[in-house]
């Protein structure tokens, strides 16, 4: 039996579009959080995001057409880094990781798909964003460096606070994209069979009425007040 | 916009094939950490700046590409030397910065274009599990036609975002963004069925 159904071109579009968007949220100058004075790279969010969007299948191959594009040439990671040289340095654990870490996550979303409780979709982002990631990463670096593995891991605590808050953010962002963009949550492709068909939500009726990208961004200023729901 | 970290030149570097340059590069750096010892570095080391001063490379390039490393070695270095001796501290450091350096190399005297002919040509095996190496380019193309697309898309929502007096919210420019994303991708698809791409 063959495991893997074709691509449509609606996956390989989905799958351009999100490495596309993994590429420019590294690029430099293009985000900059907390009123222009923070800096801080948000390609481990895409990453967890591509996950948890686009499913386990897709969501690594967007990160993996992200680090191709990264690898020919294209000065994509932050900080305007590129090229071979940069699979050729200590960090290439966490880059050779980033589409596991992705398709962990997804797989982990589509077990309970077409629910997404934010507490499994933050679990499911630490999981495959950070465990995954550091696992991997973390030896890559003790490898690459010739330091013994804790000496390596101390040097990956100062991610930890980043991550946990990107892990959150993803997690509430793709909760508002579902609701502000149902198709993407009503995909067929599950590694279930038959899904449980999403229940009216509320939400959802208010999605149809103001189109999908109104809903999305009047639920996102509501939210955004708070930060956190 | 986006460039690539290629310089335009027309030494033998430039002009060798992508493909030799690729393996001259993976032979090399694995030999490189496989010895671990003073005279493989020192011949690396030879090897690395006369592929260096043959392709023509400035010496701020050469600065630029082991700046970010600048940390990394220095605390490995005093790591090393504590725990170990000095000649370790050398040998693991200069591993390090070699290879980055060749690997550096390779792009910045190869076009984009080229490497991804090789990559194309690497995934032909791959045909027999259900890789289609044309889709993989399509896909890659594809790619890079949509990462302006998503720069016009921040920059708009950027504004939306502070229009509605929510500047600081992460949350108010991503969910937006991404169903941008979603939707340009959509159109994006349907074009390429229309095109007969899923035939």
């Amino acid at each position: 039996m063959r495991t893997s159904r074709r691509w449509s071109s609606r996956d390989l579009a989905l799958v351009a579009s999100f490495a596309a968007l993994i590429a420019v949220l590294g690029l430099p100058g293009a985000l900059y959080v907390f009123g222009n004075t923070v800096p801080i790279t948000l390609q481990t969010l895409g990453v967890m995001l591509a996950g948890a969007i686009l499913g386990w299948r897709r969501g690594a191959a967007a990160v993996l057409v992200f680090l191709v594009l990264v690898a020919v040439g294209l000065p994509l990671l932050s900080g305007g880094r590129g090229g071979l040289g940069v699979f050729a340095g200590p960090s290439v654990g966490y880059l050779i990781a980033w589409p596991l870490g992705a398709a962990v996550t997804g797989a982990l979303v589509q077990a309970r798909w077409p629910r997404y409780p934010l507490w499994w979709g933050v679990l499911a982002n630490v999981i495959g964003g950070m465990v995954v990631v550091y696992a991997l990463g973390i030896p890559g670096v003790a490898v690459m460096t010739g330091t013994p593995l804790a000496a390596a891991a101390a040097s990956a605590v100062i991610y930890l606070p980043g991550d946990l808050a990107k892990a959150l953010i993803a997690a509430i962002v793709t909760a508002g994209v579902r609701r502000g963009y149902p198709r993407i949550a009503e995909e067929p492709r599950l590694l279930r069979r038959d899904p449980k068909p999403l229940q009216g939500r509320p939400l959802q009726g208010r999605a149809l009425e103001g189109g999908p990208d109104t809903a999305g961004q009047q639920d996102s200023q509501r939210a955004g007040d708070t930060g956190t729901r | 916009m986006l460039t690539s970290v290629y310089r335009p030149g027309t030494s033998p570097l430039h002009r060798a094939r992508a493909g030799t340059k690729l393996l001259a590069l993976a032979v090399g750096a694995s030999a490189l950490a496989w010895q671990r010892s003073v005279p493989a570095v020192a011949v690396g080391a030879l090897v690395v700046a006369a592929a260096v001063a043959v392709a023509g490379m400035p010496a701020r390039w050469v600065w630029e590409q082991l700046r970010p490393l600048r940390w990394v070695l220095l605390l490995v270095a005093g790591f090393q030397v504590l725990t170990q001796d000095w000649r370790l501290a050398l040998v693991v450091c200069a591993t390090l910065a070699l290879a980055v350096l060749a690997a550096a190399l390779v792009t910045a005297t190869t076009r984009m274009q080229e490497l991804l002919d090789v990559l194309q040509r690497l995934l032909q095996p791959l045909r027999r599990v259900g890789v289609d190496p044309d889709r993989v380019a399509l896909l890659l193309a594809l790619t890079l036609r949509a990462v302006p697309v998503l720069q016009g898309l921040i920059a708009e929502v950027g504004d939306a975002r502070r229009a509605r007096g929510c500047e600081r919210s992460l949350r108010a420019l991503l969910v937006p963004l991404l169903i941008r994303t979603l939707r340009h991708a959509d159109n994006l698809g349907e074009a390429l069925a229309a095109r007969g791409v899923d035939d």
